[in-house]
């Protein structure tokens, strides 16, 4: 059995190396670096929402209300908390990772403050709570003049680089990855496969749940604070409801079992949306369909199609439950066959 | 004191349209264990349809009388918008009924923001009205005034209510509805035809989401997006009420009337939504049945 | 010391009387049955023992810890395990995943070692995959850890019910009709591994059941109940010639 795992260092190696040298020699256009950047934001919040919705089983759909705080938070800190007389490689370097762990913190924060309602309601129910959350977190921003209310908050640096992005979404997979594969991780899929027993073989599932909301709010919020730094200028209406149906087509795209389905939901959702941007641009340049005004609506008319479709013909994604080799842990992957082969060669050499 | 029952009956009214949306939600939890997220949407839709159809009648045939072709809207509301939500049945719930239930939700969701982008792309966002079907006349009484709007709405509402309320209890529909929500193995055992309820019941609901549908269009105004805010107003009287309860849902509606127009009248409206939502938040954690919902025992 | 001691034990739900004054000290080692009708409280109680219900009277405790009120992983980290009378298998996930659930409580890391994928986690993990497979091995079922604990046939699955139960290493199992389904082969050997469970892992066992043969062959004491409550209790031989449990069981008298 092939283990290519050791081959995941340097590729990552290299790809990090590129994130540097693209903006810095223009290898590739500034829209397609910027839809890089976005690849990787919703990277983050794919696999951040996975967590829940896809190994948990559970049903948030207040996802985007975490990437709303921690967008918010990690704006006003480089905008109005922090100095500005640090330097632009000071900032970047220190700055902006602080103003964007402090949006996770404080996403996070709200995690756990959605995760309480979680041990008592379940599917329909905390959708709803989820929801509910999402909606609170919108209006409360709406009604606090202080940072612009309903019209947005704007003045923040370009501090999100392809590099940053590359990082936290490594960062991101990586943590969940090791959570997925620990006690907890299975506690989770105990969770979604039969919450009554799981609790009655020893898994504390209010522990877990807990767990599983902080992380997953912490990366929202990460993203969020990503998020706001490259649109420069967020407002609470980019965070509502109609946000998670995006989230949600990445995942169940990708299959809620998977990291690396998460990872392929959100880079084929952000590119196939944009590519599908592109196509009404230009179709709308062909008569007769320059009759049709701003055809590009069309574009958010396709996205919940494409939701309905896959829910009926593929509800578990393309990858389904299983997972791409290369992300699970050596242990999990050849653990049980490795010990059954200890085991026969143990037999071999001694015979009683 | 004039202002509150001025208020009062702004709120009533609000009221029962959202009365008349929320019993769509809880019936169709009832029969299927289904938040049909999309039902707002369909609202959306009823109303657009009652407003080129009324266009339509007040172009080619001015000469009826003016509760004639209330009435014609109406009804051809109800008929489409209930051709609209059986469609929506059979086509994405159906398939998904044996799917975990995060998929129907999804799918719900999925289908709801559909009609509002396609009603966005093929008519535009502006806002319309409905043309008043029902001359409007302003009245006073003691110092409070109210129009025929209010008096519409509350007889309109009213007899809509107490006819749906007689179909669940009284006829074979009803029971067949209110016994599948109890128990769903069991009654296409005793051969009732489930999916014909369950189409019947999503029908139901859209018909009667209609009525109100075109009601609001005259009153305030249409807009796409204006079945999510709704929608969500009376998803959340629908939760208050205990949802799977139609009374309830009916209650339910006017509880969210009263809060919304006296939150909005009393504090600053943009408080509406945050107490609205703070509300279902608070009762989905500590009441989660509702007011006249049954809580349920697990069994392991 | 008795392992379990459950005094005046009673539960409604809303109205209906499902058990009503049960009481049971049970010594380490012993093993007891609890029989009766369809619907006599059964489950109830291993539902109450193992905190699904908050019991509506009585008080139950397990070695001078009172379980009333304790989250169920409380308490069965604390050994008490069960088995379930329909299978309640985690059907999606791989017989090793199934057992290594089990071993939540086993594990001792926290949450930043498990994220950081620390030493002592991987250390725990390892420990945990070794005993896990060694438990899969005394029941014959190690060569299937990696497939589908639902592609397993009948008599697998229920073995795989027990190897999860017995990874929380309780002290005191609870099994839940554990003869279903099966044929008098089966349940002879079923009967000689309740016997070997109990006498390998020290276990105290109380064993619901509906198989005569199975409680009178290996229980050393029985409960009887019906409609919640206790109607008889006694040895085997005792339970068999009680006309108040024949009553219960054919609904008449029987003429000897």
């Amino acid at each position: 059995m092939g283990n290519r795992q050791w081959l995941l260092f340097p590729i990552l190696l290299v790809l990090f190396a590129l994130t540097f040298l693209i903006p810095h020699y223009g290898l590739l256009n500034d829209y397609i670096q910027l839809i890089l950047i976005y690849v990787g934001i919703n990277i983050i919040m794919a696999v951040s929402l996975n967590l829940i919705n896809g190994y948990m089983g559970e049903f948030s759909l207040g996802h985007a209300g975490f990437m709303l705080i921690g967008a918010y938070v990690s704006s006003i800190l480089t905008v109005w908390v922090f100095p500005h007389t640090w330097g632009p490689t000071m900032t970047s370097l220190v700055l902006f990772p602080i103003a964007v762990i402090a949006g996770g913190l404080a996403a996070a924060l709200a995690g756990l403050i959605v995760a309480f309602p979680s041990f008592k309601t379940r599917g329909d129910y905390l959708a709803l709570v989820t929801l509910a959350f999402n909606m609170i977190c919108v209006s409360v921003v709406q009604n606090i003049e202080a940072i612009g209310g309903g019209r947005g908050f704007m003045g923040m640096d370009k501090l999100t680089t392809m590099s940053w992005v590359f990082l936290w979404a490594l960062i991101a997979a990586w943590a969940i990855r090791n959570f997925i594969y620990s006690k907890f991780g299975r506690g989770a899929l105990s969770i979604r496969e039969d919450e009554t027993v799981s609790d009655l073989v020893s898994v504390n599932t209010k522990t877990v749940k807990i767990l599983a909301f902080v992380i997953s709010a912490f990366f929202a919020g990460v993203g969020g604070a990503l998020f706001a730094h490259v649109l420069q200028f967020i407002t609470p209406k980019t965070f509502v409801i109609q946000k998670n149906i995006d989230f949600l087509v990445m995942v169940y795209m990708g299959g809620i079992g998977s990291i690396g389905g998460s990872i392929l939901g959100a880079a084929t959702y952000t590119i196939l949306l944009e590519l599908l941007r592109e196509a009404l641009q230009l179709l709308g340049t062909i008569p007769p369909f320059t009759l049709i005004p701003s055809l590009e609506i069309w574009r958010w008319v396709v996205a919940p199609l494409l939701l309905v479709l896959l829910m009926i013909f593929q509800p578990k994604g393309i990858m389904g439950l299983r997972e791409f080799g290369l992300f699970v842990p050596n242990r999990d992957r050849f653990g049980a066959r490795l010990w059954l082969k200890k085991r026969k060669s143990a037999n071999a050499n001694s015979p009683d | 004191m004039n202002f509150f029952f001025q208020q009062l009956l702004n709120a009533l009214l609000l009221g029962s349209i959202y009365a008349l949306i929320s019993v769509g939600y809880t019936m169709v939890y009832g029969v299927l264990s289904m938040i049909n997220f999309a039902h707002g949407d369909i609202f959306m839709v009823s109303s657009y349809i009652a407003f080129f159809f009324s266009a339509f009648l007040l172009r080619f045939a001015p000469h009826l009388f003016p509760i004639l072709t209330f009435a014609a809207t109406i009804l051809v509301a109800m008929i489409l918008s209930s051709l609209l939500a059986v469609i929506i049945e059979r086509l994405a719930y159906k398939p998904l009924r044996t799917a975990p239930r995060v998929s129907a939700v999804i799918t719900a969701l999925g289908v709801g923001m559909f009609l509002e982008t396609i009603t966005l792309a093929l008519i535009g966002p502006e806002p319309h009205q409905i043309a008043p079907l029902i001359p409007f006349r302003i009245y006073n009484l003691g110092g409070v005034s109210f129009s025929s709007n209010h008096i519409m709405v509350f007889a309109v509402s009213f007899i809509c209510m107490f006819i749906l309320d007689l179909i669940i209890r009284r006829t074979m529909v009803g029971k067949a509805m209110r016994a599948i929500s109890f128990d769903k193995t069991i009654v296409p055992m005793m051969g009732v035809p489930v999916d014909t309820i369950i189409s019947a019941t999503f029908a139901l609901g859209a018909a009667v989401a209609a009525v109100g549908g075109t009601m609001y269009g005259m009153v305030y105004s249409l807009d796409p997006y204006m079945g999510i805010l709704i929608g969500w107003w009376a998803f959340i009287a629908a939760v208050v009420g205990g949802i799977g309860n139609v009374r309830g849902a009916m209650i339910g509606g006017l509880i969210l009337g009263v809060v919304q127009v006296f939150v909005a009248a009393y504090m600053a409206s943009t408080y509406r939504d945050f107490i609205a939502f703070a509300m279902l938040l608070l009762l989905l954690v500590f009441r989660p049945t509702g007011i006249l919902g049954r809580p349920k025992i697990k069994k392991v | 010391m008795p392992i379990l001691q459950i005094k005046s034990l009673t539960h409604y739900f809303g109205g209906l009387r499902a058990i009503y004054d049960f009481n049971l000290d049970l010594e380490p080692g012993e093993l007891i049955g609890v029989i009766g009708p369809n619907g006599a409280g059964k489950t109830t109680i291993f539902n109450l023992i193992t905190g699904v219900y908050r019991p509506t009277k009585g008080s139950i405790i397990s070695d001078s810890m009172d379980l009333v009120g304790k989250e169920s992983n409380w308490i069965i980290a604390h050994g008490i395990a069960r088995t379930f009378q329909n299978i309640r298998l985690f059907k999606e996930l791989s017989v090793l995943d199934n057992v290594r659930i089990a071993c939540y409580s086993q594990l001792h890391y926290s949450s930043l070692d498990a994220l950081l994928c620390s030493s002592r986690f991987q250390r725990e993990e390892e420990r945990i995959l070794d005993e896990t497979m060694n438990l899969l091995l005394l029941f014959g079922l190690d060569c299937l850890a990696e497939e589908k604990s639902k592609n397993l046939p009948y008599g697998s699955q229920k073995r795989l019910e027990l190897v999860r139960a017995l990874a929380t290493h309780p002290k005191l199992l609870l099994l839940d009709e554990p003869a279903t389904g099966m044929n008098p082969s089966e349940i002879s050997q079923l009967m000689e591994l309740i016997q070997w469970m109990r006498r390998k892992f020290d276990l105290t066992i109380i064993l619901i059941e509906h198989q005569m043969r199975v409680v009178m062959g290996v229980c050393e004491r029985i409960k009887v109940l019906d409609f919640g409550e206790t109607i008889a209790e006694g040895t085997p031989w005792e339970i068999q010639h009680n006309p108040r449990v024949l009553e219960a069981y054919l609904g008449e008298e029987v003429v000897e």
